[in-house]
């Protein structure tokens, strides 16, 4: 829609809302990157900018409420503008929860930075945060687009992080029946990689709400999923045909 | 990924009757056309909105439902519009009989300079709808309670209706139109000139009403679309450029220019 409203301040809210949906994305991929640094890097105190920081993004998600509910009570979006402003709502929650998976990422490094590093676990973490990085960023490029076909390719892309989650998992697995001394590093691990494969599901919601503020329907349930951990024992690991 | 319907795109079902089918409608005024092929299937029972901005041809398309464009000279109406059937434009139609078929209600009450008796009376006598006193109390009575206004006017029923508050003449107006049983109620802004108050009530009313009759409302409030009717059809410069099922036109409509009026944009 790139026509203007006749009441020049309805688009001066709408704009105020995606702006601040944009903010909040950009502080959210920011933290993404922090919080998986600090750990990698061992680095205590950005772990702790990260804690802090992510205030900012719970206060963002207050704000965008606040807006969108009063775009609701005072101005009656119709069509186009109430799919917006509902998708805001639930875009902002969206990015409120993978937010908070970063800051516990943040906790859980400043524990980890105490044991000595484990196996290569770093790299996978790594390249399983930078993909989610870059998803959250384009799924928001997308709102902005109203592009429905980058919105149908992110769904996908979220089964690469599924992948990688289960890599993971198993070399985590391996790493515990190691060693027993293993185990409280390798549960925090767990934990830091399930955290990231909840912010592929969290992006993909952004995703799915983009395709119904885009064409008006709600997608199909038929995305891929590829998270089998929760169908792995320490004795039957390759569960991608369960 | 296909789309898939939220279960708000529904085409009518089977159960659905049709009331009135208008194809390929015209009219012109003179030598200027106001109404380019219009082709609507009202349904019966359902609250059928006309929306679209001012002098797109909504209250023209309404007008013909009953024929009231006969009144003006210079109106002229082409294409086919049927009752359950039967072409309301066919010659040997008697146009009194079909507007007690289809009653009407307009956007200022306009009750009779007589009793709030008589304005509900005047039609079921001059249509010979009553045998008796006692049948005529029975009908102005059923008809105002059907208007939601006998509690209101029960015990001065011989003071004027022009005495009412804008409101209750408003309902006076909607219980003279169903005195005489019509089938279909048409319906021209019929709560601009209300306060909310008085308009919630009468929303009220026409969702009562839609058990028994077909109603057709022409409103400039999209909100009052949206809240009483289950269809929605937006005409735009004398075509009708989208009609469906109400949800669907509020939360996704499907052509552009349905989408900036309805969202308050320059169309």
């Amino acid at each position: 829609m790139d026509q203007e409203h006749i009441v020049k301040s309805f688009d001066q809210d709408l704009g105020q809302i995606e702006s601040l949906l944009l903010e909040m994305g950009g502080i959210v991929e920011t933290q993404i990157a922090n919080a998986v640094k600090a750990l990698v890097e061992r680095d205590l105190e950005l772990g702790e900018q990260v804690r802090a920081a992510d205030k900012r993004v719970d206060d963002l998600e207050v704000q965008i409420d606040d807006l969108a509910i009063r775009i609701l009570a005072l101005r009656q979006p119709m069509a186009g503008d109430l799919r917006a402003v509902v998708c805001a709502l639930k875009i902002s929650s969206n990015l409120e929860r993978i937010g908070d998976y970063a800051k516990n990422i943040a906790k859980r490094s400043s524990v980890l930075a105490q044991v000595p590093p484990i196996g290569s676990y770093g790299s996978t973490v790594k390249r399983m945060s930078k993909l989610v990085q870059a998803m959250v960023h384009d799924a928001l490029d997308a709102y902005v687009a109203r592009d429905q076909d980058v919105a149908e390719d992110l769904r996908l892309r979220d089964e690469e992080v599924d992948q990688m989650h289960n890599t993971l998992f198993r070399e985590l697995l391996t790493y515990m029946m190691e060693d027993a001394r293993n185990i409280t590093p390798c549960l925090h691990l767990l934990f830091i990689a399930k955290n990231i494969e909840r912010m592929g599901d969290h992006t993909t919601g952004i995703a799915e709400q983009v395709y119904y503020l885009a064409t008006g329907n709600v997608p199909d349930d038929d995305r891929p999923k590829s998270d089998y951990t929760s169908f792995m024992t320490a004795e039957q690991q390759d569960l991608s045909k369960h | 990924m296909q789309g898939q319907d939220a279960g708000m795109f529904k085409e009518p079902s089977v159960e659905d009757v049709i009331k009135i089918k208008s194809k390929d409608v015209c009219v012109y005024y003179a030598d200027k056309q106001a109404l380019f092929d219009v082709s609507v299937d009202i349904l019966a029972n359902k609250v059928t909105a006309l929306i679209g901005p001012s002098g797109c041809g909504k209250s023209t398309y309404l007008r013909c439902l009953n024929r009231m464009n006969d009144v003006i000279d210079i109106a002229r109406v082409t294409g086919e519009i049927t009752l359950d059937g039967l072409n309301i434009y066919d010659p040997d139609v008697d146009v009194v009989e079909l507007r007690a078929r289809v009653g009407m209600v307009f956007q200022k009450p306009n009750p009779f300079p007589k009793s709030i008796y008589e304005n509900v009376a005047y039609g079921p006598r001059i249509h010979g709808l009553a045998s008796s006193k006692t049948d005529l109390d029975e009908i102005v009575e059923s008809s105002l309670k059907r208007a939601g206004l006998w509690k209101e006017v029960h015990d001065r029923l011989d003071q004027p209706g022009t005495g009412l508050s804008g409101g209750q003449q408003q309902r006076l107006c909607i219980a003279r139109a169903i005195a005489i049983s019509p089938s279909v109620i048409l319906m021209d802004e019929p709560c601009s000139a209300l306060d909310p108050i008085a308009t919630a009530i009468v929303e009220e009313l026409i969702e009562e009403l839609r058990a028994n009759y077909t109603i057709v409302i022409v409103t400039h409030s999209m909100q009052q679309a949206a809240r009483v009717s289950q269809r929605t059809a937006y005409f735009h410069l004398g075509d009708l450029v989208e009609y469906g099922e109400t949800d669907q036109i509020f939360q996704a409509p499907k052509d552009e220019r349905t989408q900036n009026y309805i969202t308050g944009r320059i169309g």
